[in-house]
This record gives structure tokens, C-alpha cells and sequence, in this order.
């Protein structure tokens, strides 16, 4: 049982395994970084159920948690943020 | 059809910049064109391109800056676009403009773009943000394993220009013929992504940890779970109050400019002409056209401050934070931004849409705009509530008035989200924190003002000429007197107005608000026969509480001014978009209106 991204705790990052959205939320999934195998943290989430702030590598992106529940996960992790930096 | 442009050599040889959004493409398009873009219809095309004519090498070549893309088979309405243009339209050359800081991700557009048959330049933008960050892209490598020439330029500050346009010039001289791109040819998203990470192990060395620096600490504080919201209000109302401060002088300075204009040179000129001639061109031409340039200055100085929100990339951060309760309407939280926006002015609310890249998010966002209690209306309010409200409730009036422009677009957003529905992820890239450079929030406010006159212009002075028909023929006539056309029209429309509590007269005075909101006044002040000076007493004599209020409520709500009228049309291409418009907000002032005095006159009042 996967889970899935909009379920992912604050401060946690996790790997891709699979996207299941197709059209246009695919497409731009995938040109912003949403790819299997790829790595995802949840750096913070808006405020009354508004959209997740993601990092994938060097990117940083906003999706709505509707959309994220087609991302499935594994293998999570705290996210060592770089709070000393 | 061709690519040739309207003026252009017949030889005229055509290119397009295409590239992801958020990587400094259109600044780069505007460094590499000068001052001469301008955003104009491609032939062939129904949607407006930003194009500009440059020198390469002895030629003359048409640039076209295309809508930014992720990928080149996507779904979105830009995605379709770029797609049907390089499809149709023989260009000479594509560039690729990508953002070093992001090259892995954006090298499968580069791979479709090359297998189109297109000769591309791919340019490395941000190449400074990018050796700050620790970033290393081995440049002719990447040319060599992509087998198209590659340049790291940093448009922003135009370090490599010089070598972007020589190769461009090259690119150019080394193909005669243009060429149609095939997409047929592009290779799935899986091989591209394949391709990415081979070519990207070779040229792009990326540093273990990205320094975090300074973004995310301002993240820490303005993505705050608490405070987050209240800094994007007070961000806001400081926008608010710079377009306040500064446009506001400059728009009564424009005004008393034109003023001068017209007692001290175009009135004494018509001095022997015939009066309805007189009347013609200063009340109809000159009064309509200063209504327009009084709106210059507001635009420029509006157009600044949101080139500094949305280059500095704090715009899509409040996108971010509004969208909890945007989505709710069927909005995204960028058009929370252009709602607030609005209040300062509807037009440039308006033209600001453009961020929104779905065209039916796009229109929602339009049609909700118009309810945003401008500084027009604001005037108007201000007059009306100290003339007839003690000083101890008007404050609470117009804090009413404000609710209700909240409200209004609240209730027309739920109405019409179905209809507009925009089926889009509001999936964004929140960029890191930049400081735009004067140059470049100096070059937006000019454009913004530049495509506002070039487009609105005609559509204004029409408007402002019909009703000066309507109020001024037949000649002799009192102005908007009994017996001009809109003495009749008030006449007739006297029974769909009587139930609001507004008499014949007062309607005139809205239909001079059809123009602009602040004409609302002068318009009463022709109506009621009253001077300025004199205009607070008519009026409170005239109205009572609750008519004055039902009054006020219609302002609010009717329709969009002549200038925010033509706007809607020009950003919709649309006139059955812009007559909903119109006529929505006209429908709901009626009823706003009528359950309004009806319930207070019912309740006693």
C-alpha cells in the first residue's frame, strides 16, 4: 500500500513510483518534475486545505492536494531541511 | 499562409523564442529587439503574439515571442498554441530560451524542439543565477551531444547578447528557406526523458545540496502558516496605496493639463465656430479622449508595481496562499491578486488577467473583476454618503458598499464557474525570490500603457461620442433636457427604474456613468441643474436614505465603464464574453437594487 503525496507529512520527502494522472495535469506533472524515481519533500502546506509547497531537486512548485493524490510514493524520509544554511 | 508580417521585407525571414515560463524568456526576446515589440496579431493566427522586427546580419527578421510552454505535445490552451504556430508558420529558426537553473527539467523540450527540423539556438538564461547556485553546465558539450549551438547568456543584466544574436545571425544566413516544423517527428516523452539523463550526466554537473540562501528564509516568513496571509494583505494594501498615492496625483495632474488645453487653446480656436460644433468637439471629443488619458498615469503606475509583484516571484507565492479559498469559486488564487488589484482600477485588473493562461480561468476571472469597487466608484461614494448620511454613518455606508463589491463577485463567480470551468491544475513553479531591475519594471508599465491607447482608443471615443449624441441632439436642446434622446430613453425606462427608487432624472446621470464611474457626478451636476458647489444640497434634497442607498448600490453593480468595457473585449476577442458582461452585472444592479428598496421601504424605512 503506497502512500499517496497529498499524505505526505510536512518536513518528509519520499520517492516517486508512479503518477496516474493523465492529459493535461500529466503533462505538466512531468515537465515540472513529478517523474518516477524522482525524489519529492513537502517543505509546507497552505493554510484551510490550500495546495502543497513541493521541492524536487532544485525546483520548487505549489500543487492543490486534489492533484497530488495521483502521485503514489515510497520509501519516506524527515526531510533534513537546511535550517543552519 | 505565410509568416510575413505587415511591413516586412517580402524576403522577410521569421523566428520564434520558445521556452518554458519563468525563464526570463521575454526579457531576453525584449534585449535582443530593443524597444520596437509590440503585441500584434501573426498572420495567420487569431491570438495576439508579442513580435518585433531586429537586424541580424544585414537581414531583417520578424521575432516572434511565443507563450510560455513545458513541453511541446501538452493540452494547454498555450501549449495548443505554440503547437498550431510552429505547425503552420515556415520559421527561419526557434530559440530555445531555458533557465540554467533548471536545464534537467527543461531538456526534453529542447529534444522535441530539435527533432521538429527547425534550426535551433538553444540560450542558457540565468547563467549567473546558476554559477551562483554551483551550477555547472559544460556549454559546447551540450552543443555537441544536442548537435545545435548553445549560448549562456543573463538577459537580465545582457551579458552574452552579443554572442545570442551572432549566432542567431548565423543560424539564420546558413538556412535560406524557412521550414514548417514536423511534430510528427517528435520522439516520445519516455525516450526524451532517457535522452535528458544521458546528455545531463555528461554537461550538467549539479552541486550535492542546492544552497538554500535567501529564498527560503523570506519563505519561511511570508509562506508562514499564520502570518503568511496578513503579509499578503499588507503587501497588497501597500501596492494599493502606492497606486493610490502616486497615480491618483498624476491622474488629477493630467487632468488639470488637459483643462488648461482646452480653455486656454481649443476653446478660444472654436470661439467663431457654430455651437453644436463647439459642443461637439469640446463636450463630446476633447471631454472624452481626457477621460481616457486621465486613465494613463494610473495604468503606468499600476503596471510598475505589478512588474515588480510578479518578477520578483512573490505573485505566484500568493497564489499559493489564496488558493484555498479561490478554488472554492472556481478560481485560482492568482486571481485573488487581480481582485484586489482591481479595486485601485478595474482596467489594468483587467489586462493583468493575462497571467492566467487558461482561457476559461481566464474569463471567470474577467467577469468577477468588474465588481471591484474602483477609485472611480470610490469618488462617486464618497460624494453621495457625506451628502446624505451624517458623518457618524457614512463610514459604515461605504464599508457596506464594500461588502457588497465582495460579495457581487463572490455570487457571480459561483454562478458562472461551471460554465467557465478551467479543468487545469494550478500546478506552478514557484520561482526564487528576484529584484527586478527598474529597466525592466519600466518597460512593462510602458507596454501596458502602450496597448491600452493603441486598442481602447477607438472603442472609448465611439462610446463617449454616442452619448453625446444621446444627450445633445436635437441641437438647442438642454443637455440630457426632455427632449434629447436619453430624456426619452429615461422616459421609457422610467418603469424598470421606479421600483428601485430612482426617478427619470437620476437614470440620465447613470447612463453618463456608462463612460466612467466619476462622470456619475458632473452627470447629476447637468441633470439637476446644479452647480458643483450647489450639488450636495440638490441632491440630499432630493433623495432620502434609502433611494440614495438603492442608488449606490446600482452604481456599484451596473456595468463597467466604457475603458474596462473595451478592455474586456480586446483581452477576449470576444463579443458575446463582453456583452455577458455588460449585461450580467446590469441584471444583478436591477436586482441588488430592487430587493434592496423594496425591503427597506417594506420594513418602513
Amino acid at each position: 500500500m503506497n502512500l499517496s503525496l497529498d499524505r505526505l507529512l510536512t518536513n518528509h520527502s519520499a520517492s516517486i513510483v508512479s503518477v496516474s494522472a493523465s492529459g493535461m495535469a500529466g503533462d505538466r506533472m512531468a515537465a515540472l518534475g513529478l517523474l518516477p524515481g524522482r525524489r519529492v519533500a513537502v517543505l509546507r502546506r497552505a493554510p484551510f486545505g490550500g495546495p502543497l509547497h513541493l521541492r524536487i531537486g532544485p525546483t520548487e512548485l505549489m500543487i492543490r492536494r486534489t492533484d497530488a493524490r495521483a502521485v503514489l510514493l515510497d520509501h519516506v524520509h524527515r526531510w533534513i531541511s537546511h535550517r543552519t544554511a | 499562409m505565410t509568416a510575413r508580417g505587415d511591413g516586412a521585407p517580402a524576403s522577410g525571414r521569421s523566428i520564434a523564442t520558445i521556452g518554458p515560463p519563468n525563464t526570463g524568456k521575454s526579457t531576453f526576446f525584449n534585449r535582443l529587439t530593443g524597444a520596437g515589440a509590440r503585441v500584434a496579431n501573426w498572420p495567420g493566427m487569431t491570438v495576439d503574439v508579442m513580435t518585433a522586427r531586429v537586424l541580424l546580419g544585414g537581414t531583417l527578421v520578424r521575432l516572434a515571442d511565443l507563450p510560455g510552454i513545458y513541453s511541446l505535445d501538452g493540452h494547454s490552451d498555450d501549449e495548443v498554441l505554440v503547437q498550431r504556430f510552429v505547425a503552420t508558420a515556415p520559421l527561419s529558426a526557434i530559440v530555445a530560451v531555458l533557465n540554467a537553473t533548471r536545464i534537467e527539467l527543461q531538456l526534453p523540450l529542447v529534444l522535441a524542439l530539435a527533432a521538429t527540423g527547425v534550426p535551433l539556438l538553444v540560450v542558457l538564461n540565468m547563467a549567473d543565477e546558476a554559477a551562483h547556485l554551483g551550477i555547472a553546465i559544460d556549454a559546447p558539450r551540450l552543443a555537441a551531444e544536442l548537435g545545435v549551438p548553445v549560448v549562456a547568456v543573463s538577459a537580465k543584466y545582457g551579458h552574452g547578447m552579443d554572442e545570442a544574436k551572432r549566432a542567431l545571425a548565423t543560424l539564420v544566413a546558413a538556412r535560406p528557406d524557412p521550414v514548417v516544423a514536423n511534430l510528427a517527428a517528435v520522439p516520445a516523452r519516455e525516450a526524451r526523458e532517457r535522452e535528458t539523463a544521458r546528455i545531463a550526466a555528461l554537461a550538467v554537473r549539479m552541486p550535492a545540496v542546492l544552497p538554500l540562501g535567501i529564498t527560503a528564509r523570506l519563505d519561511r516568513a511570508l509562506l508562514h502558516p499564520w502570518l503568511g496571509i496578513p503579509l499578503f494583505l499588507v503587501a497588497m494594501f501597500a501596492v494599493f496605496q502606492a497606486v493610490f498615492g502616486l497615480g491618483v496625483p498624476l491622474q488629477d495632474a493630467t487632468k488639470w493639463l488637459l483643462d488648461a488645453l482646452k480653455t486656454g487653446v481649443i476653446a478660444p480656436a472654436l470661439e467663431t465656430a457654430p455651437p453644436m460644433v463647439r459642443s461637439f468637439v469640446i463636450e463630446g471629443l476633447v471631454d472624452g479622449v481626457g477621460t481616457v488619458a486621465t486613465f494613463v498615469p494610473l495604468l503606468a503606475v499600476f503596471f510598475a508595481a505589478m512588474a515588480f509583484v510578479e518578477d520578483s516571484g512573490y505573485l505566484a507565492r500568493a497564489a499559493w496562499l489564496m488558493d484555498a479559498l479561490m478554488s472554492r469559486l472556481g478560481l485560482d488564487g492568482r486571481a485573488f491578486v487581480m481582485q484586489l488589484m482591481g479595486f485601485g482600477c478595474n482596467v489594468p485588473a483587467l489586462m493583468a488577467t493575462r497571467v492566467l493562461r487558461n482561457r476559461a480561468a481566464r474569463l471567470l476571472s474577467m467577469l468577477v473583476i468588474p465588481f471591484s469597487l474602483c477609485s472611480a466608484r470610490l469618488q462617486v461614494f464618497l460624494f453621495l454618503t457625506t451628502a446624505i448620511f451624517s458623518p457618524r454613518l457614512a463610514p459604515v455606508v461605504l464599508f457596506a458598499l464594500y461588502l457588497m463589491s465582495f460579495a457581487a463577485a463572490f455570487l457571480t463567480a459561483v454562478v458562472w464557474r461551471r460554465k467557465y470551468s478551467s479543468r487545469e491544475p494550478l500546478l506552478m513553479e514557484l520561482p526564487p525570490y528576484r529584484l527586478p531591475t527598474p529597466s525592466m519594471v519600466v518597460a512593462e508599465a510602458s507596454r501596458a500603457v502602450s496597448h491600452f491607447l493603441r486598442r481602447a482608443t477607438g472603442f472609448i471615443v465611439a462610446g463617449v461620442l454616442l452619448i453625446w449624441v444621446l444627450t445633445h441632439l436635437p441641437p438647442g436642446a438642454t443637455p440630457a433636457g426632455p427632449e434629447t434622446p436619453a430624456g426619452w430613453l429615461a422616459e421609457a425606462l422610467a418603469p424598470v427604474f421606479r421600483p428601485l427608487g430612482i426617478d427619470p432624472l437620476m437614470s440620465i446621470a447613470l447612463m453618463f456613468g456608462f463612460v466612467a464611474k466619476e462622470i456619475v457626478l458632473g452627470g447629476l451636476a447637468v441633470v439637476l441643474g446644479a452647480g458643483n458647489d450647489q450639488l450636495a444640497g440638490v441632491v440630499a434634497a432630493r433623495l432620502d436614505a434609502v433611494s440614495a442607498m438603492s442608488f449606490m448600490i446600482f452604481t456599484l453593480i451596473y456595468t463597467p465603464c466604457l475603458s474596462a468595457i473595451a478592455t474586456l473585449r480586446d483581452e477576449s476577442k470576444s463579443l458575446r464574453f463582453t456583452a455577458l458582461a455588460v449585461l450580467w452585472p446590469l441584471a444583478l444592479a436591477w436586482v441588488a437594487s430592487f430587493a434592496f428598496y423594496q425591503a427597506a421601504r417594506a420594513l418602513g424605512f
